[in-house]
């Protein structure tokens, strides 16, 4: 066992450690497309003193450190491209502190999502916060670090922009606190009315260092919520829709959905949209606005709400909605990867006809689904292809298709969602070179070895 | 190929106008009536092929033996006037579509016929149909898409209905109990009306179970509940069939209450119409309904149709009146619920 192995044994004791190629193999990958790369070490921290120590002997060795959350980004942000150590969070798992009154929370870095909605539905039931599709055990600093989206993204933008504070890990091993928790004991903002730090973290897949505790906003939980879908085969429409009903401000989410399987979605687009209440009435009057928003849609015949069977309603309303993560199963030896970029609401049908085009091309199963930010300020548009893992035919096909997206995004004028490696050389390649300088003084002065999960955001 | 026997000259010399005059949703007098359904009859426009809102009611209220509801969907289609937003129809042109996942059971001379009704796969068990079960249909490939009369297309029945007329062929099967009366109103009123011949004998399950219980009565425990009966548009299709609402009542002791919105009165569970025209009218329709099956003191409300009950049963229930559907309320009768 060489000395990096015992001092970090050292650090987190023998069962939270490992250097066994059978962890390594797992620790390699992700669910996506990626190539695969091995750690040399895996460790599974659990105060953050033992993650100050990590880092500082990964700086003192100038060996790699990868924090990990759920490791479910499909893009591979937490394959170890160049070795070293992987900082396994899952064990980080606590909720600290939920304060009713200021609605908020502060969580620490491995805490999943599901974890934080049951502790929220037990202790605070009249608090949620903006839950992602992802599995339940998607982490929240691993979904705010990669500026991920969720059920209350419709209202309130991008989870990240939700945070209201974050504790950190530099790449000296210092910890750094982000926000009104930076001289308050209160974690009410990540910034404002100070200079706003956190963008020295949030987007840059612990590049820049890692994310020990969370300051998450949490918003009225009403006692009920419902679902509608309208449906329209006019794609050329679907911006006017969205601006309709972003306008009533009834509306928690909306997503938009086409795919050619099963039947009953085919040659449609679906715009799914859940509303909440307190009371029968204050859902019954948000259904109506909803509905008369979309109007003269239905009276032109370009569109109409369709009759939900009420055994579809549970699997819409889930949350997270573990149909989403089902398109996985679609295909015989299951696996699905999309490319979601950014992208304004008004590109809707070039998406959608580009992803109809390139399933075509590379004869894939795909789903195309938007999810609307903010009052129609974007949507991610996620370019989802299902293949069969036992298939590297397929696989390769699925990666050719995946490409395309990422040249057709920067086309459109969009910006890529967690970006894979390949896409961050893509952007970092297009972008304002005095936008790429200001991104390498911070990185190379945040991470001056270059230490932090190397190959992501490395400005030459 | 298959063309509606309608009879244009026997609208010209109605002396009621019956098919608009009752209709719920126009308001429309005697010789309007009769001058647009002539109008009609010829391809001439109207404003009924505009304003018809799909109800099928008109079917039943035409006393003369003529297809008002039918010649209406034909020139609808014909003139490229849409009832519902192209997507709506589109859907359910898709849901419809065979695709080789039909089920059967061991299929004999009488079979129950389930449409493509999930539902009734988990329903239709119990003393009420050992008689039958398991010999039963299910699937798109047996389902009678009269479903799109609502959406004023009916050249997509003329398409699908004659395979689906082969397949029950194929099947030998000399009786088909219908467990959803549009399908019943497809093989006894809407393939005789277009001249399509029907190779077995079809029977409303309301004939069904009223005969059953009639055989079960030493079972029977009545219920003594005060009931509202949910009429679905289908209904129409067979309204010779609608008596044995009131006779299954009176078998298994339920009080069906009088109430304003019954028998040719019934008003729609507006699924449809939220579908095809939006919030407005449905919820209008709904809330009439509803409110009338409250003030008449219901504590039950009956289904024929489980799209009906998807439509507003929730919505019943929340009023704090029970709906159950007709096959459960036979079975709750005589003790199996």
């Amino acid at each position: 066992m060489d000395h990096i192995a015992q001092s970090l044994i050292r650090i987190v004791g023998e069962a939270r450690f490992s250097d066994r190629p059978e962890e390594a193999y797992f620790y390699s990958r992700d669910p996506g497309l990626m190539p695969p790369h091995k750690p040399d070490y895996v460790v599974i921290p659990e105060r953050v003193g033992e993650i100050q120590e990590i880092v500082k002997i990964a700086a003192r060795e100038k060996i790699p450190i990868v924090p990990m959350g759920a490791g479910l980004a499909l893009t591979g942000l937490i394959i170890p491209l160049k070795g070293g150590i992987v900082i396994d969070m899952k064990h980080m798992n606590r909720v600290l502190k939920v304060n009713e009154g200021g609605r908020y929370a502060v969580v620490e870095g491995g805490t999943s999502q599901g974890a934080l909605k049951a502790y929220l539905e037990k202790n605070h039931p009249r608090l949620r916060h903006s839950i992602p599709d992802s599995p339940a055990t998607a982490t929240i600093a691993a979904n705010v670090m990669i500026h991920g989206q969720g059920r209350l993204t419709q209202q309130y933008g991008f989870n990240s922009d939700m945070v209201s504070g974050l504790e950190v890990v530099l790449a000296s091993g210092e910890i750094c606190r982000i926000g009104s928790c930076a001289l308050s004991p209160d974690w009410f903002s990540k910034g404002p009315p100070m200079p706003d730090l956190t963008g020295l973290f949030l987007g840059w897949f612990g590049a820049t260092g890692i994310i020990t505790k969370v300051g998450v906003k949490l918003y009225p939980k009403k006692r009920l919520r419902d679902v509608e879908i309208f449906v329209t085969d006019r794609d050329d429409l679907i911006p006017e829709m969205v601006y309709e009903l972003t306008h009533t401000e009834m509306v928690e989410d909306i997503n938009i959905f086409a795919q050619p399987k099963p039947m009953i979605f085919k040659d449609n687009h679906h715009i799914t949209m859940f509303f909440t209440g307190d009371t029968e009435e204050e859902l019954e009057f948000k259904r109506k606005m909803v509905w008369h928003a979309l109007d003269r849609f239905i009276k032109s015949k370009d569109g109409g709400f369709m009759g939900l069977p009420p055994v579809m309603k549970p699997t819409l309303l889930e949350t997270p909605q573990r149909s989403v993560s089902r398109f996985a199963d679609v295909k015989k030896g299951g696996g699905f990867e999309y490319s979601g970029p950014i992208i304004m609401v008004d590109r809707y049908p070039q998406c959608v006809r580009k992803i109809v085009v390139l399933a075509q091309k590379y004869d894939l199963g795909y789903s195309g689904m938007a999810r609307i930010i903010g009052r129609s300020h974007a949507m991610m548009y996620g370019f989802a292809f299902t293949f069969n893992r036992a298939d590297p035919d397929m696989m390769e096909r699925t990666r050719k298709a995946l490409h395309e997206v990422s040249e057709f995004a920067l086309e459109a004028g969009g910006v890529f969602w967690k970006a894979t490696v390949h896409e961050q050389k893509m952007a970092m390649d297009r972008m304002d070179p005095n936008t790429l300088g200001l991104m390498k003084m911070i990185k190379k002065n945040m991470d001056p070895d270059g230490i932090m999960n190397p190959g992501n955001w490395e400005v030459d | 190929m298959y063309s509606l026997k309608h009879d244009v000259d026997l609208c010209r010399t109605c002396p009621t106008g019956d098919c608009l005059v009752k209709c719920q949703y126009l308001d429309v007098d005697k010789d309007t009536a009769v001058t647009e359904m002539v109008k009609i009859g010829r391809g001439e426009d109207s404003f009924v092929l505009q304003d018809c809102v799909t109800c099928y009611a008109c079917e039943e209220y035409c006393q003369r033996g003529n297809y008002p509801f039918y010649l209406i969907t034909e020139k609808r289609e014909e003139k490229g006037i849409l009832t519902s937003p192209r997507a709506i129809t589109r859907q359910w042109i898709n849901i419809g579509e065979p695709q080789g996942k039909f089920r059967l059971g061991e299929v004999k001379e009488k079979a129950l016929s389930f449409g493509f009704m999930p539902e009734f796969l988990k329903w239709a068990k119990g003393r009420l149909f050992e008689d039958v079960m398991p010999s039963f249909i299910f699937g798109q490939e047996f389902f009678c898409n009269v479903v799109y009369i609502h959406f004023a297309n009916t050249s997509i029945i003329k398409e699908r209905l004659p395979m689906v007329l082969d397949n029950f062929r194929k099947l030998r099967v000399k009786e088909v109990i219908f467990l959803h009366d549009e399908c019943y109103g497809a093989f006894a009123h809407l393939a005789p009306a277009y001249g399509m011949e029907v190779p077995f004998k079809p029977v409303h399950y309301f004939e069904y179970l009223y005969n059953r219980l009639t055989e079960l009565k030493d079972l029977i425990r009545p219920l003594n509940i005060r009931a509202v009966y949910q009429r679905p548009c289908s209904s129409r299709l067979s309204p010779d069939k609608h008596r044995f609402v009131g006779e299954i009542m009176d078998l298994i002791g339920v009080d069906l209450v009088e109430r304003e919105y019954q028998d040719h009165n019934a008003l729609c569970c507006g699924g449809i119409y939220a579908m095809s025209f939006g919030y407005d009218l449905a919820h209008d329709v709904q809330k009439r309904n509803m409110d009338d099956m409250e003030g008449h003191g219901a504590q039950v409300c009956i289904f024929n149709c489980p799209a009906c009950m998807g439509s507003i049963g929730t919505q019943v229930a929340k009023r704090g009146i029970r709906p159950i559907h007709m096959i459960h309320l036979c079975r709750m009768a005589i003790g199996e619920i």
